[in-house]
């Protein structure tokens, strides 16, 4: 799980594990037609991000991950897809227009990210080994220097949670108006 | 590493399947003696081999997919269901010497994870069977698990908060010296908590009063309608292996970990470890020994969680979701600000019992040895104690008023619970005609 140094091999076969169930499904998500399989592609997408975090000892990274892609997003994906497909089985039907404006879109992101990674070093061998620690590190670095930014972020959450509240409880009146019955009966 | 896949392999395997076979075992024995029954008793001593019997049943079963269904998905997700809680074993410490990853510094948050991904499976299921039922459950189980994960982690957050670690091994060394030293009894806002704590993860888990998802009197079998032989048995499977990790979770956090209530295992590791050489055999017996006291902490947990199942009846969705808001979460705040505001004001002695302190030395319970601090901290105490009591009142006014008043159906398919015995006929007679 952590990677222990002396087993070379066995980090690489797992980083090549992760790397390949990522790469794998990650086409997945692209090349399915049924919404729901891709969803569940992503999932194996993010879960093998999840475990290349592991395998470079952040293992913080990768319960966050996990808690916040897997746990959270992917679940308010499948949930919006169940809601709103009126099929069972619902399925992309893209025209040949959109195929070859988002072929050129990522062949172009896909260009832009190869030059940035061969044009900037990387550090070769041991980078320090295990940081001691990181989540406390973590902690004092987010409630300390970046507290500021920290609690912009909580409170634009709290507006979006307001917000959300807000829409949902305006229809419910309305339907509410709608439906009145007298008291009693 | 070699020897962590070993470990996995012939240990946690095994270990995940015995108990599952004994806490389906355990259930319906303690379902039979709640329900004035006998329950499985005989194959084997006292029935204890009727899991096993039961999975050969199993095994010969036809694997059954239904025609609509989306076959991958169908096949996938009862996987999708087990493997995160199989996941969750390798974050557990059984001792003080007994961790699959001592370092693993984000250890209890790794947990909350894992927990959260089982849902996925759930909802594939129900989704991928293709049929009214299943996706009945799988919507509530979404609904539900979305909903509890919130005061789940918050109560987590305030053991966490209080032992001031999520390193597991870390929190259970913390609780070595003796049953005050257990996170549970350290302040009255976490033992609330612990309560919270329960209930949403009885919720989480999908374990009556709030089975909803595989509720049998309305949706059938719910999630797992449609499947057959062993898919269906690793669903159950996943839940008593989740059951366990739940429980687990609740003896690190709040009862001690592996601690016996006296702190005779943290004295004696500590007095072990302390000289140079430890030794082997004795470190060892220590070591089982706290294992032994871990998995009967958390078998304890499950028995009450199953006690807890055959007893209370199941609530409506919009109650269950009810309870949650307007209920665990507003709670959970409460405490969340309580503990934090404790950690500020009560002078409370911090460290690893036996070497940093020693805890049956009440002089030191305190920091700093100010002699009449812990006068303090009892007054505070009780003090606290009261406003718990007065929140756990609110708590049962809200459940009540929730259940009476607010919570009523709307008008129309209400069913009249005010019928007087000679005009009931008439009177609900009227109700459908109107």
């Amino acid at each position: 799980m952590l990677a222990v140094g002396n087993h070379i091999a066995l980090d690489a076969a797992l980083f090549y594990l992760f790397a390949g169930m990522t790469g794998a499904s990650a086409v997945g998500v692209v090349a399915c037609r049924n919404i729901v399989r891709a969803a569940v592609c992503l999932l194996f997408t993010l879960a093998g991000v999840a475990g290349l975090y592991f395998l470079l000892n952040a293992e913080f990274l990768a319960a966050v991950q996990l808690v916040v892609y897997t746990g959270g997003i992917l679940i308010i994906i499948i949930f919006g897809v169940m809601l709103t497909s009126t099929s069972p089985f619902s399925r992309f039907e893209p025209r040949t227009g959109e195929v070859i404006l988002s072929l050129l879109i990522g062949s172009m992101l896909m260009i832009a990210l190869v030059l940035v990674i061969l044009h900037s070093p990387f550090p070769t061998g041991d980078a320090g080994g295990r940081a001691s620690n990181t989540i406390e590190t973590f902690g004092q670095l987010l409630l300390g220097d970046y507290l500021v930014p920290f609690e912009l972020a909580s409170v634009l959450l709290l507006v979006v949670m307001i917000g959300a509240a807000y829409v949902a409880r305006g229809r419910r009146a309305k339907a509410a108006i709608l439906m009145q019955r007298p008291e009693g009966g | 590493m070699l020897l962590h896949i070993a470990i996995a392999v012939f240990f946690f395997i095994p270990f995940t399947s015995v108990i599952g076979m004994l806490g389906i075992w355990g259930e319906r024995r303690i379902a039979a003696r709640i329900q004035s029954r006998l329950g499985p008793n005989r194959v084997g001593y006292f029935g204890l081999l009727q899991s096993l019997a039961d999975g050969i049943k199993v095994i010969s079963k036809e694997d059954l997919i239904p025609a609509g269904a989306d076959r991958v998905l169908f096949r996938l997700a009862p996987y999708l269901t087990f493997v995160p809680v199989f996941a969750a074993y390798a974050a557990l410490p059984f001792g003080p010497d007994l961790s699959f990853e001592p370092r693993l510094s984000a250890g209890v948050f790794w947990l909350l994870a894992i927990l959260s991904v089982e849902v996925i499976g759930v909802i594939l299921a129900g989704w991928s069977s293709n049929n009214k039922w299943s996706m009945y459950g799988a919507m509530r189980e979404a609904c539900q698990m979305v909903c509890y994960e919130i005061p789940l982690g918050i109560s987590i957050i305030i053991g966490v908060m209080t032992a001031g670690t999520l390193n597991l091994l870390q929190l259970g060394n913390l609780q070595g010296g003796g049953i005050h030293t257990w996170i549970v009894f350290r302040n009255p806002f976490v033992f609330t908590a612990f309560i919270v704590y329960f209930v949403a993860s009885l919720a989480s888990n999908k374990r009556a009063p709030f089975d909803l998802p595989e509720s049998e009197s309305e949706l059938v079998a719910g999630y797992h309608t449609e499947y057959s032989g062993m898919r269906f048995t690793l669903f159950f499977f996943a839940e008593y292996a989740a059951m366990f990790v739940v429980a687990a979770i609740q003896s690190i956090l709040f009862l001690g970990a592996w601690n016996d209530p006296l702190g005779l295992i943290g004295y004696e590791h500590h007095r072990l470890t302390a000289i140079g050489q430890p030794h082997a055999l004795a470190l060892l017996i220590v070591n089982l020994a706290a294992a032994g006291i871990f998995i009967l902490k958390c078998m304890t947990l499950m028995l009450v969680q199953m006690w807890v199942r055959w007893t209370f009846p199941r609530p409506r969705i919009d109650q269950v979701l009810y309870v949650c808001i307007k209920v665990l979460l507003p709670l959970a705040f409460v405490l969340l600000l309580g503990a934090a505001l404790w950690q500020l004001f009560v002078p409370e002695r911090a460290g690893v019992p036996w070497m940093d302190y020693q805890p049956w030395n009440v002089s030191n319970w305190v920091h700093n040895g100010f002699g009449g601090a812990w006068i303090t901290q009892m007054v505070l105490a009780i003090i606290a104690m009261c406003g718990v009591s007065v929140i756990v009142g609110w708590i049962i006014y809200a459940f009540a008023s929730g259940r009476t008043d607010h919570q009523r159906l709307s008008e129309a398919t209400a069913i009249p619970h005010t019928i007087h015995l000679h005009t009931g006929l008439a009177a609900s007679a009227a109700s459908t005609n109107r």
